[in-house]
């Protein structure tokens, strides 16, 4: 199939169709209305349903619902409104029913602002509503990686029957790029024939409940879900790396929008000699621990990590852990909405390098070509002698 | 003046005006224009708790690899449809740009010697062409024009696809207004 030029939100409703989504229940919010608005139009089309409910709560137990009798199924909100969804998505995960909930971020907290954000990391990463549960987040930095993680989203959902999230932010949700999609029209339907309510006549009975007042049958319970997040944490952790086959001296970790905005900035600078890679977790849940950690070993005793988040320092803790303490993990972020620009990025880059290098004592760089500029005109360069 | 702009080299472009003026659909048309073509693209628009009459703008991106960050702080060419957005943007458009101005609204100079300005009087332009609503398309041909982003051919193709259906009236005033801006757009670069 060609490509065509679409907007993310709308994007993220074509490719749940052609995962299977057969209904959809949500209420508007932005920056993710578009979703609805995509698919109050063609889920119809496709023969599924697609329902406003009265409010994000209840949005959410719709899902319960259909997700309880089988039915392919999904919601969409944006920050605020999934902490409305947050108590179903614990009885979601408590019951391991599959669906997929898309977080389209604002910048928060409370009300907060409509423009884009990464400040629901923790939010999605640490539990939404109570209890010992996780969900599988997946966080696209583009929107064909939207439509891809979208697709895998469903697949994930009913491999392990759990909830799973795909966090995106407002500018993937509004900015237009060319996908491609899988498959033609709605895609396939749960295939599984496990937990579906559709009347016991001729089989065993079977009950959707997250209810155990017994003690010793709710720590079964979570033992159990214990097992299947230990073996999600296994199989599905997800993550990519940046100009990585060159030697670096400097690791960026970013995901999602900050991801691309990092890649301009490490092209921009490595043009100056200096030496940056980027690591991208694509699962924010499972997080890639081990990559991220490998990522960093590869540099030499004095390389650094600089975390950069649409937030006030959120992953970093992550990225914190996967270090050990290994090395030093700095953190560069915005907030209320502002989006770095790749300049921004590069000027810490440059900062962070300067300070790594030693500057006052140190020079530009090793590397740096002849004819390229020192990259950092305002100290005092041994290589090329500016104060 | 040489302009960095050409059909084999990475380009971005800010287009601003308010809303309503077809800042954005301008803007679709040229990215769908260059994804037929061949390219990388991104459109990026401005959203925010706008209204009626307020501003609207939109980043477009066109590149021969995949595109990284599509928000840009200096882009390589600006199109302005109003005075309030060349007051904003045409101070932030890289050294050696294009920036394209509606002359029709804005009687200022950009001041921007190191840059091409391609003044257009789109309304007028538009209104030769049989709309005086496709003025944003005399600005897209102008910018076309004047760069060279993407060929006229593709532009022509992306505003048929674009109206059509039960908007196909529009299509003949839309694709005149384009060329009408096009040759404004060359003359300038003589």
């Amino acid at each position: 199939m060609s490509k065509v030029l679409m907007k993310g939100n709308e994007a993220l409703g074509e490719a749940a169709i052609r995962a299977g989504c057969v209904h959809f229940f949500g209420y508007p919010i932005t920056p993710q209305t578009e979703v609805p608005e995509y698919l109050v139009k063609r889920l119809p089309e496709e023969g599924g349903a697609f329902v406003q409910a009265e409010s994000e709560v209840a949005a959410i137990h719709m899902v319960y619902g259909a997700a309880g009798v089988g039915i392919k199924c999904m919601t969409s909100s944006s920050s605020p409104g999934i902490s409305l969804m947050a108590e179903g998505m614990s009885y979601l995960a408590a019951c391991e029913l599959p669906c997929v909930v898309i977080n389209i971020m604002r910048a928060g907290p409370g009300l907060g602002g409509i423009l884009p954000a990464q400040s629901d990391y923790f939010q999605a990463t640490r539990g939404h509503g109570h209890g010992d549960y996780q969900l599988i987040v997946l966080a696209p930095s583009s929107v064909q990686e939207a439509v891809d993680l979208m697709v895998l989203a469903f697949e994930l959902a009913e491999k392990y029957r759990n909830p799973v999230m795909v966090c995106a932010d407002g500018m993937i949700g509004q900015m237009m790029e060319p996908v491609e999609f899988p498959g033609v029209g709605r895609g396939e339907p749960f295939k599984a024939n496990t937990w579906e309510l559709t009347g016991a006549k001729g089989r065993a009975r079977r009950i959707v409940n997250s209810l155990y007042l017994a003690p010793e049958e709710l720590q079964q319970h979570n033992v159990h879900l214990k097992a299947k997040y230990d073996r999600i944490h296994r199989d599905e952790m997800r993550s990519e790396l940046y100009r990585a086959e060159e030697p670096y001296d400097l690791l960026l970790v970013a995901f999602g929008t900050m991801a691309r905005i990092c890649k301009t900035a490490i092209d921009e600078v490595r043009k100056e000699g200096l030496r940056v890679a980027l690591f991208r977790p694509i699962t924010l849940n499972p997080f890639p621990t081990p990559a991220c950690r490998a990522a960093m070993d590869a540099m030499g005793a004095d390389g650094r990590v600089l975390t950069v988040e649409m937030n006030m320092g959120q992953m970093v803790h992550d990225v914190r852990y996967a270090a050990e303490g290994s090395r030093l993990v700095e953190f560069f972020g915005t907030a209320g909405g502002i989006v770095p620009s790749p300049d921004q990025v590069a000027s810490e880059i440059r900062k962070r390098l300067t300070v790594a290098k030693g500057w006052g004592t140190g020079r530009c760089h090793d590397a740096q070509p002849d004819g390229v500029p020192c990259p950092f005109p305002d100290g005092v360069c041994e290589t090329c002698g500016r104060s | 003046m040489q302009t960095e702009t050409s059909v084999m080299t990475d380009t971005e472009v800010l287009m601003a005006g308010f809303g309503g003026q077809g800042t954005l659909l301008a803007g679709k048309v040229l990215a769908q224009a260059s994804m037929e073509f061949g390219r990388e693209v991104s459109w990026l628009p401005s959203y925010g708790p706008e209204m009626r009459g307020g501003t609207a703008n939109v980043i477009v991106c066109i590149a021969s690899t995949p595109i990284g960050s599509p928000l840009i702080e200096s882009p390589r060419g600006l199109i302005v449809m109003n005075l309030p957005s060349m007051e904003k943007f045409a101070p932030k458009v890289r050294p050696g740009g294009v920036i394209v101005v509606n002359q029709s609204l804005i009687d200022r100079d950009p001041h921007r010697d190191d840059c091409t300005v391609v003044k257009v009087p789109s309304r007028e332009l538009a209104q030769q062409a049989g709309s005086v609503r496709a003025a944003n398309f005399v600005m897209l041909g102008a910018y076309v024009g004047a760069t060279d982003v993407v060929p006229a051919e593709a532009v022509e193709q992306a505003i048929a696809e674009e109206f059509a259906g039960d908007k196909a009236r529009f299509i003949a005033s839309s694709v005149a207004a384009f060329r009408a801006g096009m040759e404004v757009g060359r003359r300038a670069l003589r």
